[in-house]
C-alpha cells in the first residue's frame, strides 16, 4: 500500500494501483481515475453504473460481478462493455474506488 | 496515514499492448449439466479480461447450443467417484446410487439450485451473456450432420456451423482448452 495524490487528492493504492480504502473516494476524483485509464468524459451512463458500485458495495461488503451490475442495473452486458472497453468489471470498479471483485460470474 | 513521501502514480494496465492479441479457444465436447458449466464460466471470465474467445461445440456439447436440450442439461454422479453431498462432512455418495431411478433428476435440480443461489444464470441465459460480451461460439460441422441439425435448431448468437480444420485455422496462435 501506497501514498499518493491523484488529481489533488491524498489516496492510498495497491500494487495495481487500485484505491485500498473506498472511503478515500469522492465523486469528484471519478473522472479523473477514468481519465487515468482512457474513459473520458464520464456520461450519464457511466455514472448510472458508478453510482450502482457505490451502493451495492456499500450494501453488500463486496465489488458487485459485471452480471450483477448487469442485472440490477438492467444494463445489457453488450452496453458494459462499450462503456468500459477491454475489462469492463476491473475498469469499472477502479473508477469506483472499489476492489476488483471476487465473484467467477 | 503514516508515509510522509509520495510513491509515483501507479496506473493499473488494462489496457497493456502484452495482452493485446491473447486468444482462446474452448472446445465444448460434452453435454452434462457439470461438463457444460466449466467452459461457460471460463469463456466469461476470459472475454470479461478483454480475451478473444472463441467456443467450439462438438459431440455431446453440441446439447449445450441446441435450443430443443440446452435448457435441460442433466447432471448424473454415476462413475464420479467424487460425489458428496454440499459440504464436506467427509461423507461420501456412492456414485452407483445415481443410476436409481429419479437419481439424475434429484442430483439435476440439487446442482441447478446451487448454481442459482450464487445468481449465475440457467445456460440459455449464459449463452446470451456470452454472446452480448463478444464471446464467439461455433459449431461442429460433423456433429451437426450426425445429428441432422441445421442453423435454426441452435441458439441464435451462435455464428455458423464449421468444420474442425475451419475452426484450428481461426482460432492461430490462441491458447486452447478442451473440455
Amino acid at each position: 500500500m501506497t501514498a499518493t495524490t491523484i488529481a489533488g487528492h491524498q489516496v492510498d493504492i495497491n500494487d495495481e494501483g487500485f484505491l485500498t480504502n473506498p472511503d478515500d473516494w469522492s465523486e469528484d476524483l471519478a473522472p479523473e481515475l477514468a481519465k487515468l485509464i482512457g474513459i473520458e468524459p464520464l456520461t450519464d451512463d457511466h455514472w448510472k453504473l458508478i453510482r450502482f458500485l457505490r451502493d451495492d458495495y456499500a450494501a453488500q461488503g463486496e465489488t458487485p460481478t459485471l452480471r450483477r451490475v448487469s442485472t440490477q442495473t438492467g444494463t445489457p452486458v453488450k452496453a458494459l462493455f462499450g462503456l468500459f472497453p477491454g475489462k469492463p468489471a476491473k475498469k469499472m470498479s477502479y473508477v469506483s474506488g472499489l476492489p476488483k471483485p471476487k465473484g467467477c460470474v | 496515514m503514516t508515509t510522509t513521501s509520495e510513491s509515483p502514480l501507479v496506473v493499473p494496465s488494462f489496457d497493456e499492448p502484452a495482452g493485446e492479441g491473447r486468444k482462446l479457444a474452448i472446445i465444448c465436447s460434452k453435454g452434462n449439466l457439470d461438463m457444460a458449466y466449466p467452459g461457460l464460466i471460463l469463456a466469461n471470465a476470459a472475454v470479461g479480461e478483454g480475451v478473444e474467445t472463441h467456443m467450439f461445440f462438438t459431440f455431446w456439447g453440441f446439447d449445450i447450443i441446441t435450443k430443443a436440450t440446452m435448457n435441460d442439461l442433466k447432471f448424473s454422479f454415476v462413475g464420479n467417484t467424487a460425489m458428496h453431498p454440499p459440504g464436506h462432512s467427509g461423507m461420501g455418495i456412492h456414485h452407483m446410487l445415481g443410476a436409481l431411478p429419479g437419481a439424475t433428476a434429484a442430483a439435476t435440480k440439487m446442482m441447478k439450485k446451487q448454481i442459482a443461489d450464487l445468481d449465475v444464470p440457467e445456460v440459455p441465459e449464459f449463452l446470451e451473456m456470452l454472446e452480448g460480451s463478444g464471446v464467439q461460439m461455433w459449431a461442429c460441422r460433423m456433429s451437426a450432420d450426425m445429428n441432422h441439425v441445421t442453423e435454426e435448431d441452435l441458439f441464435e448468437g451462435v455464428s455458423g456451423i464449421i468444420s474442425a480444420a475451419d475452426f484450428i485455422e481461426l482460432t492461430d496462435g490462441a491458447q486452447l482448452l478442451f473440455i
